[in-house]
Formats: structure tokens, C-alpha cells, sequence
């Protein structure tokens, strides 16, 4: 998708309101342009009129004026308002745009992009937009609607000057050209240069505490002055490049007027033309030049705006490689816990590189495996793919009998619950923190699961409770309890904890398995630990090893097999 | 939080520091934009004198000489117009690098209690877009603004020269509008902060939403963020929307009452060419100025706003910078520089998180240099506080910290965080190559030491099976790697640092048994000759320790060897037993 095309795609939808705002426009513009006339209407008729006691031109030139002046301040005040509505409107469906999207791209997508540059382009890029639909539709209609009338009138009053004036118009075009070439790279970099900024910039805010202990400030400092020294380079090369564009236009356009006046002169001189025409052309012919110089405004912007515009439409025509289903289908109505079953599932991160060769497991309903192994034996990439955060290479997945790539994503999620190792709170109060996992869930439906893991005490003793908004000081103890909390009020059928214990102490764990012992009933469960402790509440213990299972026991078998 | 509206000029006073260097190209700048309107004006001056001598009189050589000059004036104007911003592109591009480089390294060095206040995407989008609006504003409506004032003024003079009466009739308008316009620019003013501040919420949003996907994904809560987000995008809307009713109603005053005043001159001056008291020249005179005048009014409207919005992204801006940074001690005597491990003393510690209660206090231990000392205690009950006041993230309310005797809070902190070195819980990786990461807080910059660190981090395998090796670059967080494998990274940087204190903060939590206890062979190693202090929630790690200390109720409840307070302390007995038989 081009930038232009993504442009497209998003004021179509407006077309009507961006119509009614051209016609009001048009409206004022009319209003405005009666102004002069009424003008001439009070020298030449109200004057003398008045002279023979007349009032009736002066008190007509006195309403039309209100008239005109009412006309035009409502159609300005409805061209404002409107044009802001088709903005905001074309800026929250871009966002939008942007925000569900990244949503729905793949892990692998977000492995690999920096959520600063990301966060640049739905903010930085989106703004280059706003800046672009602010005043164009004004200056793009005023510029046309002069350029057509003033053009009419110079052709009318002295065809061969106004042809001669007309065809200035070649070369400024040519001039609004070049800057466009010469300009779209220094915008593009420009735009670039801003995100690696952002990316960079985000990065160290997000990791203060490390980047002040290993004493990086000045490291980031010199780092950062090389991202914005490159942003500001591109920053004056756009400035002087509209500098340009602005010297070369306004000479094209100057140098014609003193051509044309002379021209116009010589003839008058000469007896062909008469002065008053001459007069009327001359006024005309500069303001023809001046609407459309104005537009270099308008270009920039634009400019700005579609450099912007291709780095979202780039993030925008990239699929995720877990798709949506063509015709999704539907989980078997019934029972909390699901049978889960992998056929013979091949996995690797990169192409080339495998980490699951092959794997056939089944799960029955209802049932609790605890995955044990190394680190890198392939368990968390299990997970990662029952939770369809990846799809597999090769195989299937099946989850009540139906292929995990057959269901709707947002449903599947809703049954399968994944605990990411990384107990990631949003900065949201507790109580909103929790209820993520199940929106709308009543306050007591969220202390109760607060409680079922041993997190309402520490809670209840923050300074607003529930209420309070986290910002980054709990204990990583703390978060993951929360974090638990949240996957517990989920409610899934199937519930994944990858290492979701791992910094508690015993104490907390031991609540937890206690009070697991009771939320996984019925539910069919995967736990990746390492303690024996957290092993202690399964029903199945796998251990895997280069991505397949070595050992398919039970938690007392392999208890006994590890503790000598 | 409600912030007073201050006036929009006074905020935007407030960068005069950073104008200043640039402030005779900018006066110039706007002299030049100045001296563009007045040749503009000379223009038909020019044409009229045309059309009144050589071409009434029938002299060509009159008109070459009028063309000549209208050319000389056409290409002044358009070299000034170049000029002029040539003059200011690079300048204006410096002043916001400046400003961003300042922030930048300020936010940096801000107590990391004042980053617990704003989220980083408010911090992101005050270093990004609001010094884009500040550039926009010294670039556009600052010149043009003054370009306004000088035409209005002697625009106004003008007037009154021609016909008294009828200038201020025209004029009249004035003491009405400005009044009426302050009042609805303070309400855009604000409207504006809110909307930037709107701007900072959804900037905030996207990012954890991206930070977070994670955990939106695995729970299936997409299209409930989505909403989410909508919601704040639609705050944001109405409040633009909002700013734009406003906006509209004062250029429409800006257009409306002019125009009244115009037909009431009109009016007034008819009647006056009737009566013959003025002649039809100077009423036409007078028309002609107001419609040069006009447009000057007109683009008020909007010029204003521009500067509102500047006035709010100045605030947000200030705002931060005015948070003071941690404060440096002037580089004083400075402390023993002693070789090998340091002691580490707290003495009877305070410390309590703003709006929190006490979570320590008269916190009291002592580490003896060498000695490796195992914290341990509940869930939340301050240990990893413990952690970052030894590098000084926090300042302890009342108490000292001795290293080696010397008073940490007596040091500079890039000395003190020199020889500490600390492994967090949650390990922060930078998107750089792995072997810069691990090298992070080292001296040495050897693939030895790397090796080594990698080593005994049990993370030379791993990182050799990488595409690049340990030139591997990682992502933003390094979300490429595992938990564990992170984990690794991060205490293979405090091996590498080769501290003389090390500060260890649950560093094995996210590991299986087995890399956990290879790690626990070689660590035992480096911690023979070096003072740690570690957080610990297993027996195995505390068993690293040559001591354990219990921190319960803010203080140290009890210390000694992990099987002596398994005998003798309940509390630990409690924390420590792992759960058998079922």
C-alpha cells in the first residue's frame, strides 16, 4: 500500500463531510468576495444617491454587508468545526488502525521491533498527518477557487495577456516538482531518524534503574546525541529545502508579473490596450501567483505527511503469521477442562533452526502436567504454541478436537490462558490490573481471586487498596501474584503457567498450590517449574530434552528418580 | 492533576534560554518577514505609478524603467523570503536537538522515584512531538505573530492619519475583541494541556499495550484493549473537537466584528462623501487599508493557537526539566579507593516509598568485606528495597550505608555504582550485542573477561549456538531471549564487572534446577573473594551465602548460617521448608 492509497482509504469514508466543508467554503468565500463590490455599489450609487436625499442604496449596501458578514461568519465557524470533525475522525481511525494491528501481528513480529519505534509511528507519524489535514482542505479550495476565478477574469479582460499569465503556471509547476523529488527522502529520513529516537529514548526510560547503576548515562548521552544529530540534520535539510522551493517559486512568479506589466504596458503605451483593463490585469495577475505559492505549505506538509504515512502503511500491510481463520469454527459446547492433543508438531524460530523436531503428546480433560527440563529443552515453546502465539511448522494442534488454527484467536485465548514468565502490570489501578482477565467482573469476584492466591493482605495494605495505580513498585513477587490473580479470573479451560511461581517465596508458593489445588479443578493444566514443590500439585510429570519428551511419569516417580 | 493555567506567554518566556543563542538570527528573521509585507505593499505603489506617468504620458522608456523596478522589487522579495528561512532552518533544527538532547539526559538522571510519577510513554511523547510543536512555533507563529503586530499597528496609524473618525470606527472593535479573545484563548490554553496530556495517555497505552502483548494475547484480551484504547483515543477526539469549537468561535469573531465595523464605516463615511466634509479618495483609502488589514487579523486565530499549544508543550517540557536530578556531591574528598572486596554496613535504615508505609526500618546489618550475606523474607517485605538503596536508586529517610566506612550518600554516585555492581530481578537487557550488554559495567573489554562472565553465568553455550554469537544484537528488552536466558545476561554483567561489592537480587529465580546448581558450583567461586549481598527465596541460593540474614517487619529479625535458622527460627523455618507430602 502506498502512502497515497493509505490517504485514500482513510478520507473516503469522509467524502460526504469533506464535500459539505468544500461547499461551505465556498459559501464564505462567495460572502467574502461580495464585500468589493458592495464597496463599488456605495461609491457609485449610494454617494450620489445620498446627495439626492435618497437613503435606500445606503441602508441596502448597510444589509448587505451584515448579510454577507453573517453569511460568512457562520459558514466559517461550520467549516472549522467540520473540517476538525473529518480530521479527528480520519487521525482516531488511523490510530486505530495501527493500535489493532500491532495487536494482532505475531510475537515473532514484536521479537523483532523495538515498542518505541512502534509506538513512534501511531504517534509521531500520526501527528505528521494531523499537521497535514489542519489547513489543507482551506488553503487547497481557497487556492483552486482564486486560481479558477482570477484565471476567468484575466482571459475575459485581455485574452492574450491572460493566456501569457496562464502559462506561468508550466514552470511553477515545475518548480513545485523538483521540490517534491528532492524533498521526499530528507522527509522520509527525517521520519526514520525520529523513531530510532524514540526507540532509543524509550528504551532507556523503561530501564532507568539498570541504566543508572551501570552508570550509563553519559554512554546513553553520546548514543543518543549520534540519533539526534542525524534527526537534526534531516530536520534543517527539510527547512532549507523549503527554502528553496520557496526562493525558486516566488522568483518564477515575481519575474513573470514584472514581464507580463510590461508587456501590458507597452501595449497600453502604444495605444492597443486600454488603462483601465491594464489596471484590472495587473491587480489580478498577482494575487493568481499568490494562492497557489501558498500551497508550498500545503506540499510540505504533505510531504511530511506521506513519509509518515508509508512507514504506517508499511506496518499496516504486514500479515501476522498466525491468521485469523477464513471459517473459523466453533469449540464443542460443555466442560471446563479440554482435551489437548499435538500430532506430530515440528517448530523452529528461525528457518533453518528447529526446536521441536516432531512431537506427539495427549492430554486428556481435566488433567494437570507439569513440563520439567533445561533450560531450552523446548518447553515454554510448547506453551507458546498451544497458546498459538506462533503456529507450528509442521503437524497440528487440536484442542477438543479441533485445530487451534481453526478457531478464532480472541476466542481461543478466552479458553487457552497463557502466563507469560514476565508478570507485565499495566499502569492501571490493582483492581483494573486483575480484572484484564475477565472485564467487568465485579470487585468482589476480584478479591476473591486476590485472596484464592494469597495477594489480598498486601493489597489491602497499599495506600488506595485495590485502588491503587501501580507504578513500578511492587516486588517482583508481587507482580506475579497479581499477574496470577488475573489469569485465575479468566477462567479457562486450559491454563498455562510458564514458571508463573518462580519468584515467590515458599510461604506465598505453598498458598498458591494450596489454593490451586482448588481453581484447577476440573481444568485441564500445563505447568513448566522447577521446584519439586510446584511439581507436588500435578497429576503428570513430562521431561523434555532437545524438544521431545524423554519421560512421560508421575510427580512421586519422578521425585523419587531426582532426589538421589 | 490539575494543573493552573498560567498565561500562555509566560510559559513560553520560559524558553528563552534556550532561544537565546539563535536570537539575532531569529530578530533578523523576523525583520526580513517584516520587510517582505512592506515591499509587498510597495508593489502596487509601483503599478499605480505606472499606470499614472509613463503609461498615461505615453513614454516607453518610463515603462522599461517601472518594469525594471517591479522586477528589483519581485526578486528582493523572493531572495528575502529565501533568506529568511535559510537563515532559521538549521538554527530552529539545533534548538530542538538541544532541547531534546537535554531532556534527554536529564530524564536520565532523574531519582528514579520521579520516573514512578510518569509513565515512560508521557515521557516519550514530551521528548518527541511537544518539541516538534515547539519548533513549529519558533519557526511560523512566532515571526509571523510579530509580522501581524507591526502591520496591525501601523496598519491602525495609518488609518487614524487618513480620517480620524472613521479609523476609529474601525478600530472600535478592538477593546471588545481582545478582551473576549484572552478569555477563549486561557480556555483553548487548557484545552490544549489536556489534549497533550491525552496525547501522553494513549502514547502510554499503545506502548504497554505493545510492552504487553504478551499477556493481552494469552489472555485473549485484544478487542478489550482495543476498547480501551478507543475510549482514551475518543477523549482525545472530543477534547480536539472541543478545542476546534473554540477555535472557530474566535475566528469568527476575528471575521465578524471587523466586518461590522466595516459597514459601519461605510455607512458613516457615505454619508460623509455626500456631505462633501470627506473626499470619496480618503474613505477608498481608508477601505483599502482595512483590506490589506484583513488577513493579518484572520491568520491570528490561528497563529494563537499554534502558540497555546506551544505554551502547553512548553509546560509539559519544563515541568520535567524543573524536577530536580539526583543531586551529585561536589567531587569532595574521595573515599578510600581499596583494593578488593569492601565492607558493606547498614545503620538503622529508614525508608518508606512516597503515600506507603514505613517498609523499613532501623534496618541495621553488617557485611564484612568478603562475607556473603543471603536476605531473606516474604513476599513484598522490602528486601529487593534493600537491593536498590545500596546503588543509591532510593535515599534512605534517616540512617547511613557505609561502604568501607565511607558514608555512601558522602560519594558520587557514578563512584559509588562503580564499585557495586547489582543484578536486578527483572534483568534489563539494551538493544546492543550481548557481549556489550554483559560488558556493560566492566573495565575490561576482553573477550576473556566476556568469556569468562559467560562462563560462569552458564551462558557461553547458549550464546554460542546464536546466529552471531556474542555479537548478537538483541531487541528492545532483548525479548528474543527466555527469561532464563536473560537472567543469565544479566549476572554474567555483575560477574564481568568484577565489583567489589556485589549485589545479587534473586538471581536464579527464572532457571531450572539443574543450570540453576551449575550455576550455584561457579558463583560459590566468585563470591569466595567477593562481598555480596543476596536476595534469596530458595534454600539453595541462600546456601550460596556464607551468612543468611531474615528481614521481617522492616528490621534484620535474625541472622546466621541457613541451618542454623531453620532450627531455631520459626519464621524462617516457615519461608524456607518446601512444601513434601501432599
Amino acid at each position: 500500500m502506498t502512502a497515497a492509497a493509505l490517504l485514500r482509504s482513510l478520507l473516503r469514508p469522509h467524502a460526504r463531510r469533506i464535500g459539505l466543508a468544500v461547499a461551505v467554503l465556498l459559501v464564505r468565500q462567495a460572502a467574502q468576495q461580495a464585500g468589493p463590490l458592495l464597496v463599488a455599489y456605495a461609491f457609485d450609487r449610494a454617494v450620489p444617491a445620498l446627495r439626492a436625499h435618497h437613503t435606500g442604496p445606503l441602508i441596502a449596501v448597510a444589509a448587505g454587508y451584515l448579510l454577507c458578514a453573517a453569511i460568512s461568519g457562520a459558514a466559517q465557524f461550520r467549516f472549522v468545526t467540520a473540517s476538525a470533525r473529518v480530521g479527528q475522525d480520519v487521525l482516531a481511525d488511523l490510530r486505530d488502525r495501527i493500535f489493532v494491528h500491532a495487536q494482532r501481528l505475531d510475537l515473532a513480529f514484536h521479537d523483532q521491533h523495538a515498542s518505541g519505534r512502534l509506538t513512534s509511528r501511531a504517534t509521531s507519524d500520526v501527528e505528521a498527518l494531523r499537521e497535514l489535514l489542519d489547513g489543507s482542505i482551506e488553503q487547497i479550495v481557497t487556492a483552486g477557487l482564486s486560481t479558477v476565478v482570477i484565471t476567468a477574469t484575466l482571459l475575459y479582460l485581455d485574452w492574450p495577456l491572460g493566456a501569457a499569465a496562464l502559462a506561468v503556471i508550466v514552470p511553477l509547476f515545475a518548480t513545485m516538482r523538483s521540490f517534491r523529488r528532492r524533498s521526499a527522502p530528507v522527509y522520509t529520513h527525517r521520519s526514520d531518524a525520529l523513531a530510532m529516537l524514540a526507540s532509543r529514548a524509550a528504551e532507556t526510560f523503561a530501564g532507568i534503574r539498570a541504566v543508572q547503576t551501570l552508570c550509563q548515562e553519559r554512554a546513553n548521552d553520546v548514543a543518543f546525541a549520534g540519533l539526534n544529530a542525524k534527526h537534526e540534520r534531516f530536520n534543517g535539510a527539510a527547512g532549507l529545502e523549503m527554502a528553496r522551493y520557496v526562493t525558486a517559486s516566488r522568483l518564477v512568479a515575481n519575474i513573470a508579473v514584472a514581464a507580463l506589466v510590461l508587456a501590458g504596458a507597452a501595449q497600453v503605451a502604444a495605444g492597443d490596450v486600454e488603462l483601465g483593463i491594464f489596471a484590472a490585469v495587473v491587480l489580478n495577475l498577482r494575487r493568481l501567483y499568490d494562492e497557489p505559492l501558498r500551497l508550498g505549505g500545503v506540499l510540505d506538509a504533505y510531504h511530511s505527511a506521506s513519509a509518515s504515512l508509508r512507514a504506517i502503511a508499511a506496518i499496516l500491510t504486514r500479515q501476522p503469521t498466525v491468521a485469523e481463520p477464513a471459517h473459523p469454527a466453533r469449540l464443542p459446547a460443555g466442560q471446563l477442562g479440554r482435551p489437548v492433543c499435538f500430532e506430530g508438531v515440528s517448530f523452529g524460530y528461525h528457518p533453518g533452526t528447529t526446536v521441536l523436531p516432531g512431537l506427539d503428546l495427549a492430554i486428556p480433560a481435566g488433567q494437570i502436567v507439569a513440563l520439567v527440563g533445561a533450560t531450552g529443552s523446548g518447553k515454554s515453546t510448547l506453551v507458546k504454541l498451544l497458546a498459538r502465539l506462533y503456529d507450528p511448522t509442521g503437524g497440528r494442534i487440536l484442542l477438543d478436537g479441533v485445530d487451534l488454527r481453526a478457531l478464532p484467536t480472541d476466542d481461543l485465548h478466552r479458553t487457552v490462558a497463557l502466563m507469560p514468565q514476565e508478570a507485565f502490570l499495566f499502569t492501571a489501578t490493582v483492581a483494573d490490573n486483575i480484572a484484564l482477565g475477565h472485564p467487568g467482573v465485579s470487585r468482589s469476584d476480584i478479591e476473591a481471586a486476590a485472596t484464592a492466591v494469597g495477594a489480598h493482605r498486601f493489597i489491602a495494605a497499599l495506600p488506595n487498596g485495590y485502588d491503587t495505580h501501580l507504578s513500578g513498585r511492587l516486588s517482583a513477587g508481587q507482580r506475579q501474584l497479581i499477574a496470577l490473580s488475573r489469569v485465575l479470573i479468566a477462567n479457562p479451560s486450559v491454563m498455562i503457567l510458564d514458571e508463573a511461581t518462580s519468584s515467590l517465596d515458599i510461604l506465598t508458593e505453598r498458598q498458591i498450590h494450596h489454593a490451586m489445588r482448588t481453581a484447577l479443578v476440573g481444568r485441564t493444566a500445563l505447568i513448566i517449574a522447577h521446584r519439586p514443590s510446584t511439581i507436588d500439585i500435578a497429576d503428570r510429570v513430562l521431561v523434555m530434552s532437545g524438544g521431545q519428551i524423554i519421560e512421560d511419569t508421575t510427580p512421586r516417580r519422578w521425585a523419587r528418580h531426582t532426589v538421589h | 492533576m490539575p494543573t493552573p493555567t498560567r498565561s500562555a506567554v509566560r510559559s513560553l518566556a520560559r524558553l528563552w534560554p534556550w532561544v537565546r543563542p539563535v536570537r539575532l538570527r531569529l530578530a533578523a528573521a523576523t525583520v526580513l518577514a517584516a520587510a517582505a509585507s512592506v515591499l509587498a505593499l510597495l508593489m502596487p505603489l509601483v503599478l499605480k505609478g505606472i499606470a499614472d506617468g509613463p503609461v498615461a504620458h505615453r513614454d516607453p522608456a518610463g515603462v522599461w524603467l517601472g518594469g525594471g523596478l517591479l522586477l528589483a522589487l519581485g526578486v528582493a522579495e523572493a531572495a528575502i523570503f529565501g533568506v529568511r528561512r535559510r537563515l532559521v532552518a538549521r538554527p530552529l533544527a539545533a534548538i530542538e536537538a538541544g532541547m531534546r538532547q537535554e531532556f534527554f539526559g536529564h530524564v536520565q538522571r532523574l531519582p528514579v522515584a520521579a520516573h514512578e510519577r510518569w509513565p515512560s510513554g508521557q515521557l516519550l511523547s514530551r521528548c518527541t512531538t511537544d518539541l516538534q510543536l515547539l519548533h513549529g512555533f519558533l519557526a511560523v507563529a512566532l515571526p509571523f505573530l510579530v509580522v501581524n503586530a507591526v502591520t496591525l499597528v501601523v496598519g491602525s496609524a495609518l488609518l487614524l492619519a487618513q480620517q480620524w473618525l472613521l479609523g476609529l470606527l474601525l478600530l472600535a472593535p478592538v477593546p471588545v475583541l481582545l478582551p473576549l479573545c484572552a478569555l477563549l484563548e486561557t480556555r483553548y490554553a487548557a484545552a490544549a494541556r489536556q489534549a497533550q496530556d491525552q496525547v501522553g495517555d494513549v502514547t502510554t497505552t499503545v506502548q504497554e499495550s505493545i510492552l504487553g502483548i504478551r499477556v493481552i494475547t494469552g489472555l485473549g484480551r485484544r478487542s478489550d484493549q482495543a476498547r480501551r484504547f478507543r475510549q482514551l483515543a475518543g477523549r482525545l477526539r472530543d477534547t480536539e473537537l472541543g478545542k476546534a469549537r473554540l477555535l472557530a468561535t474566535v475566528s469568527v469573531l476575528l471575521s465578524v466584528l471587523p466586518d461590522l465595523a466595516l459597514a459601519a464605516v461605510l455607512m458613516v463615511g457615505v454619508t460623509k462623501v455626500a456631505d462633501g466634509t470627506v473626499s470619496a479618495g480618503t474613505l477608498l483609502a481608508v477601505v483599502a487599508i482595512a483590506g490589506v488589514l484583513k488577513p493579518s487579523v484572520d491568520s491570528t486565530a490561528g497563529l494563537l493557537a499554534l502558540s497555546n499549544a506551544a505554551a502547553g508543550a512548553a509546560d509539559r517540557y519544563l515541568e520535567v526539566m524543573g524536577t530536580p536530578a539526583v543531586d551529585e556531591v561536589p567531587a569532595g574528598p574521595v573515599a578510600r579507593r581499596g583494593r578488593g572486596p569492601a565492607g558493606l554496613v547498614f545503620d538503622r535504615v529508614r525508608f518508606r516509598y512516597p503515600g506507603s508505609p514505613r517498609i523499613l526500618d532501623e534496618f541495621s546489618l553488617r557485611i564484612e568485606p568478603g562475607e556473603s550475606v543471603a536476605l531473606v523474607g516474604a513476599t513484598g517485605s522490602g528486601k529487593s528495597t534493600v537491593a536498590a538503596l545500596v546503588p543509591r536508586l532510593y535515599e534512605p529517610a534517616a540512617g547511613r550505608i557505609r561502604l568501607d566506612g565511607t558514608d555512601i550518600a558522602t560519594m558520587s554516585r557514578d563512584e559509588l555504582r562503580g564499585l557495586v555492581a547489582v543484578a536486578f530481578q527483572e534483568p534489563t537487557l539494551f538493544s546492543a550485542g550481548i557481549a556489550d550488554n554483559v560488558l556493560m559495567g566492566s573495565r575490561s573489554t576482553g573477550a576473556a573477561e566476556l568469556d569468562r562472565a559467560l562462563r560462569i553465568a552458564q551462558a557461553d553455550e547458549f550464546v554460542r549456538a546464536l546466529p552471531e554469537g556474542a555479537g548478537t544484537r538483541l531487541g528492545e528488552q532483548g525479548m528474543t531471549l527466555s527469561g532464563g536466558q536473560r537472567q543469565r545476561l544479566a549476572l554474567a554483567r555483575a560477574v564481568a564487572a568484577r565489583p567489589r561489592l556485589m549485589v545479587l537480587d534473586d538471581p536464579l529465580s527464572a532457571l531450572d534446577i539443574d543450570t540453576e546448581a551449575l550455576i550455584e558450583a561457579a558463583l560459590r567461586r566468585v563470591l569466595a573473594t567477593t562481598t555480596a549481598l543476596i536476595v534469596a527465596h530458595r534454600p539453595s541460593t541462600a546456601l550460596l551465602a556464607d551468612r543468611v540474614a531474615l528481614l521481617s517487619g522492616g528490621r534484620i529479625a535474625a541472622t546466621g548460617t541457613h541451618h542454623e535458622l531453620l532450627r531455631t527460627n520459626r519464621e524462617y523455618a516457615e519461608l524456607m521448608t518446601p512444601v513434601t507430602a501432599r
